[in-house]
């Protein structure tokens, strides 16, 4: 059984560089203060499509919605072996919440006609986890979050998902939408056969048109939500690790906090 | 974790240094291939060769160097029923290096391979063993499918090595014996043919990386009667019911790296290339390929275990300060570094000479009759003489590096050197056997004296800095002349005072060698500090070469006889 398996990938500014100028006035993301990179739980969702298709035949199809240079991300894709990748790209996306930015990947997303849909959990630059569930609410898929396995049996899936305090079996029917985390597994490395031809590949872009969205859902115009301020919070938590009182822990627990891109 | 490639600049101003342009065009037959994903300049290949790197330099760093601790500690299992269970940290390298296109770096398009220079390979070697040095004995083994691709029939090839590419098989080269190791003159594992024509192996090797393998490239006698070299050929056997790992080695390093010992009851074999040619031919150009692999090896330890011992001395504090404010071990640190560099340009300069040699080598082989012949020979002939001389002072500078270096870097952590907690005794240890294994220190020197007998060493120079460079290195003029008039002087003597000579003649001619790679590479602190450091011990080096002083022949046999055991 060969499966068609989307995944939604995203360009992030890299938030263990913050600086003071990573916000910008309005309260919306510098974006050229910070390097952009892959979003780490979008790696995980792509090695989630890679193994389907390793696993069970199909395509592996990478979209990402962004400025002309999250082609980057598309490219670190077909570097890890899928198959096609769209840029959804459109001066009337820009602004958009999570609202207007799941609407706009649902309507690219539906182009392709997945059995599975994949998403990072959430992005490291908004850290909302709404988008991936969204998607599935708009394509009318079910979404099963948190997945760190799945398998196929009898044509349904079976996902294993993390909730925090221990794990759920879903059996799920297909199509269907994952939102997927770390425990999944790292993303496997770039073939360098891949780089070597998509190096130079420009992906199409694909318009609010191109993918038949309504005028008035997307962007700023589609985006019921503005940000108002900003503050830092210090969340009181339960559990707690001793550090070593000297310069060695001290390094290590700033190094795994720099790891963890709690820090920046 | 960090991107090793990236964090190490060194790495790419040495490949871009020492300019690939011709090997790739060599490579690449002038840019004519038709694979899809051949490159269709030297520009872009030079563009796909640091892409690759970056890829091994992600793995390497990201992924392999956090297992390196764990794998030294587990090492491989043999089960009871003889098969090897690899440390959870190999077993992973070696799927991202499949995954990765990395386990075919010099094998073509055709085969899954990227047909990219051992230059390259040299660097994915050199990060490797920074990661891990026990892995490198694994992802080196590549070498087989290269032995497999350049000797074997073609059904064979097909069979075989796009299956070693992807991972889905691993190599070994079976070649040592209890009573052959140096001298692989002396094999004794028989191969014999049936009426039919089959083979079959028998025999016992021992020291054998990852002997419990797919696909073991067996060097064996089939001419019986015979007792040298000649007499030998290389047999492809494939792991099976017939070949037993007997014991794997417990070891004083590179703990990731299975050494089995094997037992052949008449294995079913295939013959790869011609009969007779087995050692002659075909194993000494894999142990040619494998000594450029251990130069990379040691490079990569040294450049670990310097690396340990930065961070250390940043944060330790003695007397009030860190002690990498201490003038004695602001010293250890430079020389460690300066080190590590010398071994990296002279590793990197002697694989782009074994790819010069060989992209010529392919370009006579069709120019053969044409006006160009004579002249692409002549250059051909030129780095094979390189080579023979250049691979072993590289593999025995390298390896002799990584054990100086990783004994210093003991030296910076003290005490906490000394202990697990820390991975420089994991240097320490696996720097050890570099010097020992595809031939000892004192066997590469063998190799390369008579290179710098027969004065090449100013070829070499000539090669890396353009004729013409006496005039502006006196230095540089004035050892080699020392190295010239002693190499005059040691013509007069013996054989025994030559082989006596030979390791401070080659010394000499190495220090030359890296300081003319350090000058073409615009590292002027280097050259210094090579000029202030490593000269005068060359020149008194040959001083005590010309002194004629054999004594230590005869005092050997003034020495006590030791007392018998009792």
């Amino acid at each position: 059984m060969a499966y068609t398996c989307v995944v939604c990938v995203k360009q992030v500014p890299d938030t263990a560089k913050v600086t003071g100028k990573a916000m910008k006035e309005d309260g919306t993301i510098n974006r050229a203060a910070l390097p952009a990179i892959f979003n780490p739980e979008d790696m995980n969702a792509l090695e989630a499509a890679l193994s389907v298709k390793e696993r069970f035949g199909g395509k592996v199809i990478a979209v990402t919605m962004g400025l002309p240079a999250a082609a980057a991300v598309l490219r670190e894709a077909l570097f890890r072996g899928a198959d096609e990748a769209y840029l959804v790209t459109d001066r009337r996306a820009a602004g958009s919440d999570t609202l207007a930015t799941s609407y706009i990947l649902s309507k690219a997303v539906a182009k392709f006609s997945p059995d599975f849909v994949f998403c990072g959990r959430q992005a490291i630059d908004g850290d909302t986890a709404q988008t991936g569930p969204q998607i599935a609410e708009k394509l009318g898929f079910p979404a099963v979050t948190y997945l760190e396995k799945l398998d196929v049996e009898g044509g349904k899936v079976v996902a294993t998902r993390d909730i925090g305090t221990g794990v759920e079996t879903d059996r799920v029917a297909l199509p269907a939408l994952f939102t997927v985390t770390e425990k999944f597994g790292e993303l496997r490395p770039a073939d360098v056969r891949l780089v070597m031809k998509y190096k130079n590949f420009e992906p199409k872009a694909l318009s609010c048109d191109d993918i038949g969205c309504e005028e008035g859902r997307c962007g700023f115009a589609g985006s019921p939500t503005s940000v108002n301020k900003i503050e830092s919070v210090v969340l009181a938590g339960k559990g707690f690790k001793e550090i070593p009182a000297d310069d060695e822990g001290i390094a290590a627990l700033v190094k795994e906090l720099r790891d963890e891109r709690t820090i920046g | 974790m960090s991107n090793f490639y990236r964090d190490n600049p060194d790495i790419k101003a040495v490949v871009e240094g020492l300019d690939l342009s011709e090997v790739a065009e060599l490579l690449e037959d002038g840019f004519t291939s038709e694979a899809e994903i051949a490159p269709k300049s030297a520009e872009e290949a030079i563009d796909n060769y640091l892409r690759a790197l970056d890829v091994a330099g992600d793995i390497t760093g990201n992924r392999i160097a956090p297992t390196a601790e764990a794998t030294d500690v587990t090492g491989n299992i043999l089960n009871e029923d003889g098969s090897v269970t690899y440390t959870p940290g190999i077993a992973l390298a070696m799927k991202l290096f499949g995954q990765a296109g990395l386990l075919g770096v010099q094998l073509p398009y055709r085969f899954g391979g990227l047909n990219m220079p051992c230059t390259v390979m040299t660097a994915v070697n050199d990060m490797v063993s920074r990661a891990d040095a026990s892995l490198m004995n694994m992802v080196g083994l590549q070498g087989i499918a290269g032995t497999i691709n350049a000797f074997a029939d073609e059904e064979i090839k097909k069979e075989y090595v796009p299956k070693l590419v992807s991972g889905e098989y691993s190599g070994a080269m079976v070649l040592t014996e209890p009573d052959a190791g140096s001298d692989l003159q002396s094999v004794k594992t028989a191969a014999w043919q049936d009426e039919t024509g089959n083979w079959f192996v028998n025999g016992v090797k021992r020291f054998i990386t990852n002997g419990c393998g797919e696909v073991l490239l067996v060097l064996a006698r089939t001419e019986p009667g015979s007792t040298d070299g000649r007499g030998l050929s290389c047999l492809l056997v494939e792991k099976g019911p017939k070949v037993k790992v007997r014991r794997l080695e417990h070891k004083l390093g590179i703990n990731g790296s299975p050494t089995c010992e094997l037992v052949f009851d008449n294995a079913p074999a295939k013959l790869i290339g011609q009969r007779k040619r087995g050692l002659i031919t075909y194993v000494m150009a894999l142990m040619n390929g494998a000594r450029v692999g251990i130069a990379a090896q040691g490079t990569g330890i040294g450049e670990a275990a310097y690396r340990a011992a930065r961070e250390y001395a940043a944060a330790r504090r003695q007397f009030g300060v860190s002690i990498d404010e201490l003038p004695a071990v602001r010293e250890l640190l430079v020389d460690m570094s300066v080190d590590v560099q010398a071994s990296r340009a002279l590793a990197y300069y002697c694989s782009k000479c074994v790819d010069m040699e060989d992209g010529l080598s392919r370009k006579f082989e069709k120019a053969k009759g044409s006006p160009d012949a004579p002249a692409v020979r002549e250059r051909m002939k030129k780095y094979a003489a390189f080579n023979k001389m250049i691979t072993p002072m590289a593999k025995y500078f390298g390896s002799e590096m990584s054990m100086r270096v990783s004994s210093n870097a003991v030296s910076v952590l003290g005490g906490s050197g000394y202990m697990k907690d820390y991975p420089v005794e994991r240097h320490f240890r696996d720097a050890r056997i570099t010097t020992i294994y595809e031939g000892t220190s004192q066997l590469q020197v063998v190799a390369a004296i008579a290179g710098v007998m027969g004065s090449m060493t100013c070829d070499v120079v000539d090669d890396i800095l353009g004729a013409g460079w006496q005039g502006e290195h006196p230095r540089m003029k004035a050892l080699l002349a020392d190295l010239e008039e002693t190499v005059a002087f040691v013509k007069t003597k013996d054989k025994a005072f030559h082989d006596l000579s030979a390791r401070r003649l080659v010394d000499a001619a190495i220090a030359l060698i890296i300081t003319a790679l350090f000058v073409r590479l615009d590292k002027g602190d280097a050259v210094n500090r090579w000029l202030a450091t490593r000269f005068p011990p060359a020149h008194a080096g040959l001083e005590v070469v010309r002194g004629g002083n054999d004594a230590p022949i005869a005092l050997f046999d003034a020495l006590a006889p030791m007392p018998a055991a009792e």
